[in-house]
C-alpha cells in the first residue's frame, strides 16, 4: 500500500509540475497573448517612424533639449528596432507562434486523415446543411450516384458499412490547415532570418566590452583594433564613400552615435564615378567603375556597378547606394569686408577639410562642407516657381576663435533676377534655420569686384574722406556754393550719412536728415538743407562708386548708361544687408578641380535566404489557408420501405454562408443526378423527403 | 415531394473546368497570347527577361480572370482595341491637342478627366438606386462604373506610351508617383467591386464604395489643379526597375480591397442600427455584409503580403537589404499586424458583427496612412511620393 500511496503522490506532484508548465504554455500560446503582442508591436512600431531613427546625436539633443534627450536615449528611442524591449517583444511573439504551432499541428495533421466516419443519421440530421431524397434507385445505385458526386467535387472519401446503412464520408481541401501551419511556421523562420541578419551579436559584443565604439572623425589607419571586426561569416551592412582613384578596404557599421569598422576580404578601388541628370535636376543615373582584387580573387574584377545591380562576390554585396564630394580642390578668393583695401586672399582648399585663415582681424576657420556642380532649383531668395540649373555651388562654414560658426551656400556664378545679375550668398547661425541670401549685384563683366571694391571703398576710412570731399565740391558747385572753407564741414555731414546707409539704409538715412532738420528755421530754409545733405549724400556715393569702377578695371570716362544706374541702386540696397552677414569675408569661387566619391552600401546577409524561403510558405499558407476551404460531405444510405433514402450532410467552420451556398449547388447536383439515374433505369419517382 | 416529374435529360455539367469554357474564351485567351508574343518580339531591345517573364505573367493573370469572371473579357478586350486606337493616332505629344479624340476622349489627361467625372456620377446614382429602390439607376450606376474603371486603366495605358513619347529613356510603366497611383488606386478599387457586384448580385454597396473612391477623385483633381502633378516626370535611378511593375499594382489590389472592406464596413454599422429599415431599403443581410467583409479582408491581406514581400525582394537589390525599418516599411509591418489580429479574431474567437466593421473602418485609417501619410509625414527612402 505504501509503494501505491507513494506512486499516487509521485503522480500527484507530477500533475502539479506538469499543470504549472501547462499553465506557462497555455499563457504562451494563447491567442490573448498573441493579440496583444500584435497591436503592442504596432504601437511601438509607430515611435520609430515618428522619431526619425539613427541620426547625429546632436539632432536629436537640440530637438529635445538636454533633459529629454538622455531619457530617450535609455529608453533606446533613436534606434527602436533594435532597442532591447522592442526585440523582446519580437521574441515573445516567435515564441507565442511556435507553441501554437507546436500545440496545434498534431492535432491538424490527425484531422486531415480523419473521415469522421462515426457519423449516425440523427447527427447528420442535426447539420444546419441537410438533404434529404427517396428514390426508387437501389442503394448500390445510389452509393455509386454518390460517390460520382462527391468525387466531382474534388472530394476523397470512405465507406464505412453501417449494417443497415452505408455511410460515404467525403472531405476535400483539408491542405487549408496546411496553410494555417505553414503561416505560423513562416512567422518563426522569418524573425529567424532577420535575427540571423540583426546586429544583435554586434550589440552583445559591444556589451561584453570585446568592441568599442568609433566615435571620432579620423583615418581608418588610426582606428584601433577593439573597434574592428575582421572578415568573417557574420551578417553586416554597412557604408563606404570612396573617392574616385582612391580604395578601400572596410565599410563603416553605423551604430548609435559612432561606428565599427568592419574589414572586407577585398579591396575597391573606384576608378572612374558617373553621374548623369535630366532636365528636372534629378539624376537620371550614376555608376562607379571598380576594380575588385583580393586574396581569393586571381584576376582583378572590373565591374561597373549601378542601381538595382548589385554585385556579389563570395556573399559579400555591393550596392551603389550613393554619391558625393570626394574632396574637390576649390581655388576661392577670399574678399575682406572690413574696408581696408586689402587684396583678396588666393585660398586653395579641398572639400571637407578645414584651414585657418589669418586676417586683419583675428583668425577664422574655413571648414569647406559640400561642393556640387549642379544645382538645378528654383532661384532661391524669389518666388520663382521656375526650375533654372544655377550652376556650381559650394558650403562652408567660418567658425570664430569663440567656436561660434555661421554657414554658407554661394553660387560660382551670378543668377539672372527679373534680366540683372546677381552672385548668391546664403547664410544662416543654426543648420535648423534655411538659408538667407545676400543678393550681391554682378558688373559688366558679370564680376563681383566693382560691387566689393564700392563696399571697401564705403567702409575704408581714407577713402570715403577723399570721396566725401570730392562729393562735397561737386554738391556746393551744383548748389552754388563756393566756400571752399565749408568744404570739410559738407564733407564730413556726407561720411556720416554714408556710414549710416551702410549700417541701416537709405529709408533711416531720409528720416534721420527729416528729424535733424526738424525746428531749424524756416520750412524753406529746412526744406532746401534736406535737399543739400541729401545731394552730398549722393554725390559722395557717385564719388566711391566711381572709384570702384575703376579700380575694377572700367574706364572712369566712360558715359554711363541706364544698367550703370540700375547697378548703383541694387549696390545701395544690398550694402546695408551685409551688415548682418555676421563676418567680414566673401569667398568667391574661382575654378575648382571636381573629385567625386562614390557611396557604397556593402552586406552580407546570411539570412536573407532564411527570410526569402519564410516568405515563400507565407505566401503559399496564405494562399492555402483563404481559398482552399475545408468542407466535409457525409451521404447516408439506407433502404427505406422499397425505396432508398438518401441524406446528404456537410459541413465547412470556416466559410458557413458560401458553404451553403455551394451546398446548395451539391443538392441541386445530386437532384439531377439522381433523376438521370432513374431515368437510365426506368424507375421514376424520386424526390425529396 | 415535390414531384414536378418532367422526365430530364442528363442536365448536369460534369465536364472540368477548362472543359466548360467557352468558344470564346478560348478566342480571347489567344488574341491576347498573339498579342502578348508580338509585344514580346516586337519590344525584345527596350526589355529585359524580367520584364519579358512579367509580360507573360501579366497574360497569365488576365486570363485567369477573365475565365473566373467573364465581364472581364469583355472589358479587356475593348480597352485594348481602344488603347490601340488611341496609340495609332498619337505619333508624337502634340497630337494630344491636334486630334479630335485624343483631345477629347482618349489622351491620357481626357481619359483620367473621364474617369473622374463618371466616378463622381456614379455614387450618387448608386445611393439614390438604392434609396429609391429602383434596378434601373442601380444598373445605370453599374455601367458608369465600368466606364469610369475602363477610363481610368486607359488613362494610365496611353500615359505609358506618352512617357516613352517625351524621350525613349524617359518612358516607364505610369505607377511611379502619387498622380498616377491615385488613378491606379481608383480604378482597381472599382474592378473589385464590381467582381463582388458579380459574385454576390447585390449593387447595393455602390455608393458606399463609391464615396472611398470619390475621396480619392477629390484628392486627384486637387493634385491635379493646385499642385500640377499630372506632368510625366523621368525616374531616379533607384525606381528604374521592373519591379516596379509588380510591386505597385500588387499593392494597390491590397489597398483597394481594404478599401472596399472598410466602405462595406461602413454600410454594415449603418444597417446595424435599424437592421429592418435597412434590408427592406435593399442593403444585404448582416451575414452577406460581413461575408464580404471578410472576403475583402482575406484578398487585400493576401495581396498584400506578395506586395511586401516582393518590395522586401527589391529593397534588398535597390538598397542593399530587404528591410530598413524605413517608416514605409515599418508602416506596412503596422497595416499588415492589424490586419493579422483581426484574421485571428475572426477565425479563432469567432468576432462578428459591430466592432470587426469599426475595426475595418479603422484599418483604412491606417492603410491610408501607410499610402499617404508616410510621404506627407515622415521622411525615408520612400520619399519620391512627396506632396
Amino acid at each position: 500500500m505504501a509503494s501505491v500511496s507513494q506512486e499516487a503522490g509521485a503522480v500527484g506532484r507530477k500533475r502539479q509540475t506538469r499543470s504549472t508548465s501547462a499553465i506557462l504554455l497555455n499563457f504562451l500560446g494563447s491567442m490573448n497573448l498573441a493579440i496583444t503582442l500584435l497591436v503592442a508591436i504596432c504601437i511601438a512600431s509607430v515611435i520609430g517612424t515618428v522619431v526619425q531613427q539613427n541620426q547625429p546625436y546632436e539632432d536629436y539633443l537640440s530637438k529635445f533639449g538636454p533633459f529629454w534627450f538622455p531619457i530617450f536615449d535609455n529608453l533606446g528611442l533613436y534606434d527602436v528596432y533594435s532597442a532591447m524591449w522592442y526585440l523582446a517583444m519580437l521574441a515573445f511573439l516567435v515564441v507565442s507562434v511556435s507553441v501554437c504551432l507546436a500545440r496545434q499541428t498534431p492535432g491538424m495533421l490527425r484531422e486531415m486523415g480523419k473521415f469522421r466516419e462515426h457519423q449516425q443519421e440523427r447527427s447528420l440530421r442535426a447539420f444546419s446543411n441537410h438533404r434529404e431524397w427517396r428514390t426508387t434507385l437501389s442503394p448500390d445505385e445510389v452509393e455509386t450516384v454518390a460517390a460520382r458526386a462527391l468525387k466531382h467535387n474534388g472530394m476523397r472519401m470512405r465507406r464505412k458499412d453501417r449494417g443497415d446503412a452505408v455511410l460515404l464520408a467525403g472531405m476535400a481541401g483539408s491542405s487549408n490547415r496546411i496553410g494555417y501551419i505553414l503561416t505560423h511556421l513562416a512567422i518563426v523562420v522569418i524573425c529567424v532570418g532577420g535575427l540571423v541578419d540583426g546586429n544583435l551579436m554586434l550589440k552583445y559584443r559591444e556589451w561584453t566590452g570585446d568592441l568599442t565604439l568609433e566615435t571620432r572623425n579620423i583615418p581608418v589607419s588610426q582606428i584601433g583594433d577593439e573597434s574592428r571586426i575582421p572578415p568573417g561569416r557574420g551578417s553586416f551592412r554597412g557604408m563606404v564613400n570612396i573617392p574616385e582613384g582612391a580604395a578601400a578596404r572596410v565599410v563603416f557599421l553605423p551604430l548609435r552615435d559612432g561606428y565599427i569598422v568592419q574589414e572586407l576580404p577585398f579591396r575597391i578601388e573606384v576608378e572612374e564615378f558617373r553621374v548623369e541628370h535630366w532636365d528636372t535636376g534629378e539624376p537620371s543615373l550614376f555608376e562607379s567603375d571598380l576594380i575588385i582584387t583580393g586574396s581569393g580573387i586571381d584576376e582583378p574584377i572590373h565591374h561597373t556597378l549601378r542601381v538595382n545591380h548589385p554585385l556579389i562576390i563570395d556573399g559579400y554585396a555591393i550596392y551603389q547606394s550613393s554619391f558625393g564630394d570626394g574632396g574637390s580642390t576649390l581655388n576661392l578668393r577670399g574678399w575682406s569686408l572690413l574696408g581696408d583695401g586689402a587684396e583678396p586672399l588666393n585660398i586653395e582648399q579641398k572639400v571637407s577639410s578645414r584651414e585657418q585663415i589669418e586676417f586683419a582681424d583675428g583668425s577664422l576657420t574655413l571648414e569647406l562642407t559640400e561642393f556640387e556642380t549642379f544645382n538645378t532649383r528654383r532661384v532661391p531668395g524669389t518666388e520663382s516657381r521656375e526650375m533654372e540649373e544655377l550652376g556650381p555651388s559650394f558650403e562652408y562654414r567660418l567658425r570664430g576663435t569663440d567656436g561660434s560658426a555661421r554657414e554658407f551656400h554661394n553660387y560660382m556664378r551670378p543668377v539672372d533676377i527679373d534680366g540683372r545679375k546677381f552672385f548668391l550668398s546664403g547664410m544662416r547661425t543654426t543648420p535648423q534655420e534655411p538659408f538667407r541670401y545676400l543678393h550681391l549685384p554682378a558688373d559688366r563683366n558679370d564680376r563681383p569686384d566693382t560691387f566689393l571694391f564700392f563696399h571697401d571703398a564705403l567702409s575704408s576710412e581714407q577713402r570715403l574722406r577723399d570721396a566725401s570731399e570730392r562729393g562735397a565740391r561737386v554738391a556746393m558747385r551744383e548748389f552754388g556754393l563756393d566756400q571752399e572753407e565749408l568744404v570739410p564741414q559738407v564733407a564730413a555731414t556726407g561720411r556720416e550719412l554714408a556710414r549710416q546707409l551702410l549700417d541701416e539704409g537709405l529709408g533711416s538715412v531720409m528720416t534721420e536728415l527729416e528729424s535733424r532738420m526738424a525746428g531749424q528755421g524756416e520750412e524753406e530754409t529746412r526744406q532746401s538743407l534736406v535737399m543739400f545733405s541729401r545731394l552730398v549724400l549722393e554725390r559722395t556715393l557717385w564719388e566711391a562708386f566711381t572709384d570702384a569702377r575703376t579700380a575694377a578695371g572700367d574706364d572712369p570716362e566712360r558715359e554711363l548708361g541706364e544698367s550703370d544706374q540700375v547697378f548703383f541702386q541694387d549696390a545701395l540696397s544690398t550694402i546695408p544687408a551685409l551688415a548682418e552677414y555676421g563676418v567680414p569675408l566673401f569667398l568667391e569661387l574661382d575654378s575648382y578641380n571636381h573629385r567625386q566619391a562614390t557611396g557604397l552600401q556593402i552586406a552580407r546577409a546570411p539570412g536573407a535566404n532564411i527570410v526569402y524561403f519564410g516568405s515563400a510558405l507565407l505566401v503559399a499558407g496564405i494562399l492555402l489557408l483563404f481559398y482552399v476551404s475545408h468542407r466535409r460531405v457525409w451521404c447516408w444510405i439506407r433502404s427505406d420501405g422499397g425505396r432508398t433514402m438518401l441524406l446528404v450532410a456537410g459541413a465547412n467552420q470556416r466559410d458557413p454562408l458560401s458553404f451553403e451556398r455551394k451546398f446548395g449547388v451539391l443538392g441541386e447536383e445530386f437532384d439531377k443526378r439522381l433523376k438521370a439515374a432513374e431515368s437510365t433505369t426506368g424507375r421514376h419517382g424520386s424526390g425529396d423527403a | 415531394m415535390s414531384t414536378s416529374q418532367e422526365t430530364m435529360a442528363v442536365g448536369f455539367d460534369e465536364r472540368g473546368f477548362l472543359r466548360r469554357l467557352s468558344a470564346f474564351d478560348w478566342i480571347w485567351a489567344l488574341v491576347f497570347l498573339a498579342a502578348t508574343i508580338y509585344a514580346s518580339v516586337t519590344f525584345a531591345p527596350w526589355m529585359d527577361r524580367y520584364e519579358q517573364g512579367i509580360l507573360y505573367l501579366s497574360w497569365a493573370t488576365l486570363v485567369g480572370v477573365g475565365w473566373m469572371w467573364k465581364p472581364a473579357r469583355i472589358f479587356s478586350a475593348a480597352l485594348a482595341l481602344v488603347a490601340l486606337f488611341a496609340v495609332a493616332r498619337y505619333p508624337d505629344l502634340a497630337a494630344a491637342q491636334s486630334d479630335f479624340f485624343l483631345n477629347y476622349l482618349l489622351s491620357s489627361q481626357a481619359a483620367i478627366m473621364w474617369m473622374c467625372a463618371l466616378f463622381l456620377a456614379a455614387t450618387p446614382v448608386y445611393f439614390a438606386g438604392l434609396l429609391l429602390r429602383s434596378e434601373f439607376l442601380n444598373k445605370l450606376g453599374t455601367a458608369l462604373t465600368w466606364l469610369a474603371s475602363g477610363a481610368g486603366f486607359l488613362g494610365l495605358l496611353v500615359r505609358w506610351w506618352e512617357s516613352y513619347l517625351i524621350a525613349p529613356e524617359v518612358g516607364r510603366i505610369p505607377v511611379t508617383n502619387l498622380y498616377e497611383v491615385f488613378v491606379l488606386f481608383a480604378f482597381t478599387t472599382a474592378l473589385i467591386y464590381l467582381y463582388y457586384e458579380h459574385r454576390y448580385k447585390t449593387r447595393a454597396m455602390g455608393g458606399f464604395v463609391g464615396l472611398i473612391i470619390s475621396a480619392s477623385i477629390g484628392f486627384l483633381l486637387w493634385y491635379h489643379f493646385a499642385q500640377g502633378a499630372h506632368e510625366i516626370e523621368p525616374l531616379i535611378p533607384a525606381l528604374q526597375s521592373w519591379w516596379m511593375k509588380i510591386h505597385v499594382p500588387t499593392n494597390f489590389v491590397a489597398y483597394g480591397a481594404f478599401a472596399i472592406a472598410a466602405m462595406i464596413g461602413v454600410a454594415y454599422v449603418i444597417q446595424a442600427r435599424n437592421p429592418q429599415k435597412w434590408q427592406e431599403r435593399g442593403l444585404p443581410s448582416a451575414e452577406v455584409m460581413d461575408d464580404l467583409m471578410y472576403k475583402n479582408i482575406a484578398l487585400g491581406f493576401a495581396f498584400f503580403t506578395i506586395a511586401t514581400i516582393l518590395g522586401a525582394l527589391w529593397a534588398a537589390e535597390a538598397w542593399g537589404g530587404y528591410w530598413s525599418w524605413d517608416p514605409k516599411e515599418t508602416w506596412s509591418l503596422i497595416t499588415w499586424l492589424n490586419y493579422a489580429a483581426w484574421l485571428h479574431l475572426r477565425f479563432t474567437k469567432g468576432w462578428r458583427g459591430v466592432p470587426m466593421a469599426w475595426w475595418a473602418i479603422i484599418g483604412l485609417f491606417v492603410v491610408t496612412f501607410t499610402f499617404l501619410g508616410v510621404n506627407i509625414f515622415l521622411s525615408g527612402l520612400h520619399s519620391y511620393g512627396e506632396l
